[in-house]
């Protein structure tokens, strides 16, 4: 694994998935995009999957990262108390750092 | 789709041996077609696919049983595996696959209860657990643990007072989770191998707790 490669976000961050639904691979599920959340965590730099599944070898690698969101924000009726939470792994050209 | 003719499929301009597909099903065909070309391309041989296939196979829920168990009784590898998964789990002689998938450990306690999914596809700790169960990969629970998760804990008989916070984590990436589940009340005492009888699979999926240990019986 290569390391070299820029690692933009940070823990605590405030990030809003971006939405789309491109051609390629991406690994960014429909009902996160849009949404605004917190980086908990940088879970690697890996090979880009969006490159991968169409022949490329993955480069840059590109880094991934653990983004929590309040269930409450995610779902209207949400059956839960307001500090239930998701956690998703999202690749960082998917985030935007929020204000 | 081309004639197959006895052992050979029949691309017109080539052929490709060896393939004895007559008597297999439609997906078993494609994969066995792909894995052939993968394989004539150089990009992987059918020993590396064999040797994982073994891996997954040699694997089951009882794996990651040991792991919990030796992380509840020894703090220190309780934090070598929260912290270095593959460090941990490597000690204890089992390697996963390189570079990816790597394995992310979450550990549940009274005050927080993580539960695992992937709603994308039914990505899977199967380095250590083997092959997921069906459930697991079913659209209805892939779909209702990110939505519902307390609902779906209560379908599986696992009560989650509201104060306890439930974390859903859905693995679409490069990790698979694992969930360390919470040491039973009532098992002070007892040795890593009888811990290990009480960490269940659907445990370190996050949709159950570790059973209780069974009740010494009265002695009257």
């Amino acid at each position: 694994m290569t390391t070299s490669e820029q690692v933009a976000l940070s823990n605590g961050d405030t990030v809003t998935v971006r939405t789309g639904n491109p051609s390629t691979h991406y690994r960014t599920p429909v009902y996160v995009q849009g949404k605004t959340g917190r980086v908990v965590a940088l879970c690697g730099v890996y090979p880009d999957p969006e490159s991968l599944a169409h022949g490329g070898d993955g480069t840059p690698y590109k880094p991934l990262y653990r983004v929590e969101f309040p269930q409450t924000d995610l779902w209207d009726n949400y059956n839960g108390p307001p500090t239930d939470r998701l956690q998703v792994d999202i690749y960082e050209q998917w985030l935007e750092r929020t204000a | 789709m081309t004639a197959n003719h006895g052992n050979e499929i029949d691309h017109g301009d080539h052929t490709h041996p060896g393939m004895d597909t007559e008597e297999l099903g439609y997906h078993a065909r494609r994969v066995r077609a792909m894995e052939t070309l993968l394989a004539e391309k150089g990009i992987l041989t059918i020993d590396e696919v064999q040797r994982n296939v073994d891996n997954v196979e040699s694997r089951s829920p009882a794996d990651g049983a040991r792991v919990v168990a030796k992380a509840w009784v020894n703090p220190e590898y309780r934090a070598r595996l929260l912290s270095d998964p593959e460090a941990a789990l490597s000690d204890m002689g089992y390697e996963l696959p390189d570079p990816t998938p790597k394995l992310g450990v979450v550990e549940n306690s009274a005050d927080v209860h993580h539960l695992v999914v992937c709603t994308l596809c039914s990505c899977y700790p199967r380095a250590l657990l083997g092959r997921p169960p069906d459930w697991y990969k079913s659209f209805a629970y892939r779909s209702r643990a990110v939505v519902d998760p307390r609902g779906v804990l209560q379908e599986f008989g696992t009560e989650v007072s509201a104060d306890t916070e439930v974390v859903v984590l859905d693995s679409t990436a490069d990790l698979r989770y694992l969930v360390l589940p919470q040491r039973p009340a009532g098992t002070e005492g007892m040795s890593e191998d009888e811990l290990a009888e009480l960490v269940t699979r659907d445990s370190m999926v996050g949709v159950s707790r570790a059973l209780s240990p069974a009740p010494v019986a009265a002695d009257d």
